[in-house]
């Protein structure tokens, strides 16, 4: 059985420079364990590898029950000189909502 | 007289933002404060470059817009406005909003204009200052240099409402610090008073993106919805004396103010969540906790702010070169196939020119323009190719979209929809500069 991080919460990208962050909020407690203890760096850097050379930081946020990964160069050598149509990545929150999580 | 409490709103969260919401909130937000955040990373380099064509031009190209919309409801209900739509050229963009005012019939009004964040000289005399993104000294960017701005913290815009001129006009400021600006002026707040700057740049770190905050890129249809989001309202915040904040909407408006919402929104562009360094502070928003405490009403507490930096982080707008595009677009049996002949049919014009690129990109919307090509892609019905080169000679970039267009006649069959595009690319690199070289002055356009 597995499960896709879409079901467990919801996600947000932002840019800066050449980084992308994209945030993953639980829905709820349950969600939170199953994130906290399954989405790690790898399978992020994984699940991003073929769009960014990364490293990819990790971040905890037990309050919000959030995580917040920091993916390195991800955004074709930044937002202004990209050669990407997505330059500023806003669709690469659902890379991270697409990646399947043991359930 | 200082109050207890204030209400700061947002008017638009990006340069092409919507203009309507502002002018809803103007009217019936009940604002002290109404600010626009107008400016992304390259603008400023964009605008000079405008400047240089015409010295009255240089600021956000929809400044007229914006303030015909609000001008009037905030004139009546007193409302001060504070805005970065000065963008490269202040002075003319005060000179503007005057004119405008009086075109709307309205008393003379003053703009208080904030100077001092082209540091382009600074910059120019510091050729050994290294670019945050390699290490390497600025000097090898300075003949191309296009632009050099300083992101410039609350205590101008302080400064610059102590005039007690109706609308305050900036370039380079830093986001929340157009909105912590509005809390030290109103509230009386202490530039040194650390726990009271987290409020206020927490505050404008949720509001700076605008409807980010109140339902805009948000919505899943079935996972997560949002009401009535052709006309989502804009966000607004209470914040009192003591640092108390809590974010609202428009009572009427679209979209939605919750929990949801601004968790999404308080980890929006930020990376290491204890260190997110603004100019007037260096925010931890590892404690901060949300409260529904009404429908739309969302009480933020726990942000925490250790002392700000000695250094002003500084964008410098450069050339580099230009992008050249096209795009064609296949359907129905064999469309992929089609797509990809004109691939390599492109390529080989391109070489048959003598042209070659540092870089160029394939994308084949439909499949993989947004997330790369990842294995086991499903083709789609429809697929539409796109060829981006970036060249240092306009000649090459070009060509790419030339050779993409002649795809209708001299390509596959059935190729159509084509398109093309040349563009000159700005770029942005950073470097951080000695506060103490960074010189800051509030001119008052018009007489009070």
């Amino acid at each position: 059985m597995s499960i896709k991080v879409h079901e467990l919460g919801h996600a947000r990208a932002g840019d800066k420079g050449n980084t992308s962050n994209v945030s993953v909020v639980a829905y709820d407690d349950a969600a939170w364990q199953v994130l906290h203890s399954q989405l790690s760096v790898e399978r992020v850097m994984a699940a991003y590898a073929h769009i960014a050379r990364g490293p990819v930081t990790r971040y905890e946020l037990p309050k919000l029950r959030a995580l917040n990964f920091v993916i390195e160069n991800a955004l074709g050598g930044g937002v202004t000189i990209s050669l990407a149509q997505d330059a500023h990545g806003k669709s690469l929150s659902y890379v991270m909502l697409g990646i399947e999580l043991p359930g | 007289m200082k109050r207890d409490e204030i209400r700061v709103g947002c008017g638009a969260g990006f340069s092409d933002d919507r203009i309507d919401p502002a002018q809803e909130i103007a009217e019936q937000g009940a604002l002290d404060y109404l600010v626009f955040e107008c400016l992304a990373e390259r603008t400023i380099a964009r605008e000079n470059l405008a400047r240089l064509k015409d010295p009255d031009k240089g600021y956000t190209p929809y400044l007229v817009e914006r303030f015909q919309a609000v001008l009037p409801a905030c004139s009546r209900n007193g409302v001060r406005i504070v805005t970065n739509m000065g963008a490269a050229n202040p002075v003319a963009a005060a000179q503007a909003v005057r004119r405008e005012a009086r075109a709307l019939g309205l008393d003379e009004i003053a703009v208080a204009v904030v100077l001092g964040d082209d540091v382009t000289e600074q910059i120019r005399a510091n050729p050994q200052l290294a670019l945050m993104e390699s290490g390497d000294p600025v000097e090898s960017l300075l003949p191309r240099m296009a632009s050099a701005n300083a992101y410039l913290g609350a205590d101008v815009v302080r400064d610059a409402l102590a005039t007690h001129a109706p609308v305050v006009m900036t370039g380079r400021v830093s986001d929340p610090s157009l909105f912590l600006g509005c809390m030290l002026h109103g509230l009386d707040w202490s530039y040194e008073d650390y726990p009271r700057l987290a409020a206020g740049t927490i505050a404008g770190h949720l509001m700076e993106c605008a409807a980010q905050l109140t339902g805009g890129c948000f919505a899943d249809p079935g996972k997560k919805d949002v009401a009535n989001m052709a006309r989502i309202g804009f966000p607004f915040a209470d914040i009192g004396r003591d640092g108390g904040l809590v974010l609202g909407k428009v009572e009427g408006s679209g979209g939605r103010l919750d929990v949801m919402t601004c968790k999404e929104q308080v980890l929006y562009e930020m990376h290491d969540p204890t260190s997110y360094v603004t100019p007037d502070c260096i925010l931890d928003v590892t404690g901060v906790d949300f409260e529904q405490v009404a429908p739309d009403r969302v009480r933020v507490v726990g942000a925490r702010a250790r002392p700000r930096t000695p250094t002003y982080k500084v964008v410098i707008g450069y050339h580099d070169g230009w992008i050249g595009e096209g795009e064609v677009g296949y359907a129905g049996p064999n469309a992929l196939a089609r797509a990809r002949l004109s691939e390599q049919i492109v390529r080989e014009r391109l070489q048959l020119r003598g042209f070659s690129y540092p870089e160029m990109r394939v994308d084949y919307i439909g499949m993989s323009s947004l997330h790369g090509m990842a294995c086991g892609r499903q083709e789609p019905y429809e697929v539409r190719l796109r060829i981006a080169a970036r060249s240092p000679d306009r000649k090459a970039a070009q060509a790419v979209g030339f050779e993409m267009r002649t795809l209708h006649v001299n390509g596959p069959a059935g190729g159509g929809g084509g398109t093309n595009a040349l563009r000159e690319v700005l770029g942005v690199k950073s470097v951080l500069l000695p506060r103490a070289l960074v010189r800051t002055q509030v001119l008052v356009e018009g007489t009070r």
